[in-house]
């Protein structure tokens, strides 16, 4: 099976989240009115750690933290089949927050598209921004962009890019597969 | 992007159709609905291009609002239909009925009806999919689903739990739903009532029968009371209600002789005083009210996972 050429792995995977927390604190200081929201299930891979960070850095941070499950606000829902749902942990409303949505791959966008009309579902928030750890260029089909961007990778259409998380954060990396690998 | 849903059918006809996995899989789905239904905003725009009738032609307060609400918190379009009010009183047949209303668009079918059979009829005939909401004493799927759920909410897993259903088994689709479904959950069940009121061969389903109501409470980690369906009866199965209520009525001091907390479900509408007394109704053990919550979650899950399999 193919095993994918490695884009992005230790020690500069580290080096990379630990600047994303580094980039968020220089926008949002102690965090004041401020949402951190993973996106379910591979963006909160990210969230979690970066939220981590954060809170080493600034134990006393005022962050609100929350994971936000898109299935139920998915725009293919007639054309594909139904998708399991994950769970949704956001126990506070975004009426004038600012909101950071965090997830792991930023591709067509059309999964940040859903996860600002789910953002709609829980309040009118004062801003929203995306973080993102791999943004695959040239392939948006909505103009979307994100304001933090762990690297970027320009790969032809069929290609996929999988993050694999592990325990062990020196064994993290991003691979790149010349096509979708089913399961 | 999450894992596919893997639903093993277009319609929700019976429990007895549907497998373990599939049940395991509304209930998994039923869980992020009622974190949905207790948001400020209790909506998702989930089905906001699917029409759903909701077509009764039996008398039905809460699995209609149950079922209306599911749909209206998925964002889907709701027509409902009452036989009372409509050109069934003038002769229609029921295929001609629910194929006019089906020709106006609509996706999907709640329908409740007296005589067992017709959803599965339905499904073989027409073009949508068909959710049961109760077919004459045959099934009341949802019901049980939501039975289930409100029990699993409270004892954790009902592999290896003791559940008696006491009531009218005669006539009850709650409670063959119910043994079915618990079944498949592989829970231990036993149906309790008076004997005119258990159908004959009922232990081929692999329930036990008793005729002791407190003798079953004891035995039991819940219990699901049923309803006496007076209407249901052509002939009287019983000397009079409160004879019922005397020899299988269930009270708070009945309960308090069980010697550990045991649920208390009712499908509702209660008969107080005839098969739960108030005090019992009301009482800690009582998760009646947690059920009708569940049972908005349970029906959105339904819903969901058979809307998009055209």
């Amino acid at each position: 099976m193919e095993r994918g050429r490695i884009i992005l792995k230790s020690p500069r995977f580290d080096l990379t989240l630990q600047r994303l927390a580094h980039q968020l604190i220089e926008t949002y200081g102690q965090f004041e009115n401020t949402c951190l929201i993973g996106i379910q299930p591979r963006g909160v891979e990210l969230s979690d750690r970066i939220y981590t960070l954060i809170t080493e850095i600034i134990p006393g941070h005022q962050a609100k933290y929350g994971k936000l499950d898109i299935t139920f606000y998915r725009d293919d829902f007639r054309l594909r089949k139904a998708l399991k749902a994950n769970d949704t942990e956001m126990d506070f409303v975004v009426d004038d927050q600012r909101v950071v949505l965090i997830d792991d791959v930023l591709y067509t966008g059309r999964t940040i598209q859903a996860a600002l009309t789910a953002l709609n579902y829980f309040g009118r928030p004062k801003n929203v921004e995306l973080l993102v750890l791999i943004d695959r260029r040239f392939k948006r089909e909505i103009p979307i962009r994100a304001d933090y961007i762990g690297t970027s990778v320009d790969a032809v259409d069929e290609a996929h890019v999988v993050v694999d998380w592990d325990l062990n954060p020196l064994k993290n990396e991003v691979r790149l597969f010349k096509k979708k690998i089913e399961g | 992007m999450g894992s596919e849903a893997k639903f093993s059918t277009k319609h929700l006809l019976g429990i007895k159709y549907i497998s373990t996995a599939d049940i395991e899989l509304i209930f998994h789905t039923a869980d992020e609905f009622k974190e949905v239904i207790n948001r400020p905003i209790k909506r998702v725009p989930t089905l906001r291009d699917i029409t759903v009738a909701n077509i009764f032609f039996e008398n039905s307060t809460r699995t209609r609002i149950s079922f209306e609400l599911a749909e209206k918190r998925l964002s889907a379009d709701v027509v409902n239909f009452s036989a009372s009010s409509s050109s069934v009183s003038k002769g229609e047949t029921l295929l001609d009925t629910v194929n006019n209303i089906l020709s106006m668009k609509v996706d999907m079918v709640v329908i409740r009806h007296p005589a067992a059979g017709v959803p599965v009829y339905l499904s073989t005939r027409v073009n949508a999919n068909i959710i049961n909401a109760g077919d004459g004493t045959h099934e009341h799927p949802t019901q049980a689903l939501l039975d289930a759920y409100s029990m699993i909410e409270k004892l954790g897993n009902l592999r290896g739990k003791k559940i008696v259903i006491v009531g009218d088994i005669l006539h009850s689709r709650v409670a063959l739903s119910n043994i079915f479904c618990l079944k498949k959950l592989g829970a231990k069940v036993r149906v309790c009532g008076p004997p005119t009121l258990i159908p004959k061969f009922i232990e081929s389903l692999g329930v036990e029968v008793s005729f002791d109501v407190e003798a079953s409470l004891k035995w039991c980690d819940a219990a699901n009371v049923l309803r006496i369906q007076l209407e249901r009866q052509e002939i009287p199965y019983l000397p009079s209600l409160r004879e019922y209520a005397q020899y299988f009525g269930i009270n708070a001091a009945m309960l308090e002789r069980v010697d550990r907390p045991i649920l208390i479900l009712h499908p509702g509408p209660i008969n107080r005083g005839v098969e739960l007394s108030s005090d019992a109704a009301d009482s800690k053990q009582s998760i009646i009210l947690q059920q009708v919550e569940n049972g908005v979650a349970i029906r959105m899950a339904v819903l969901y996972l058979l809307a998009n399999r055209n």
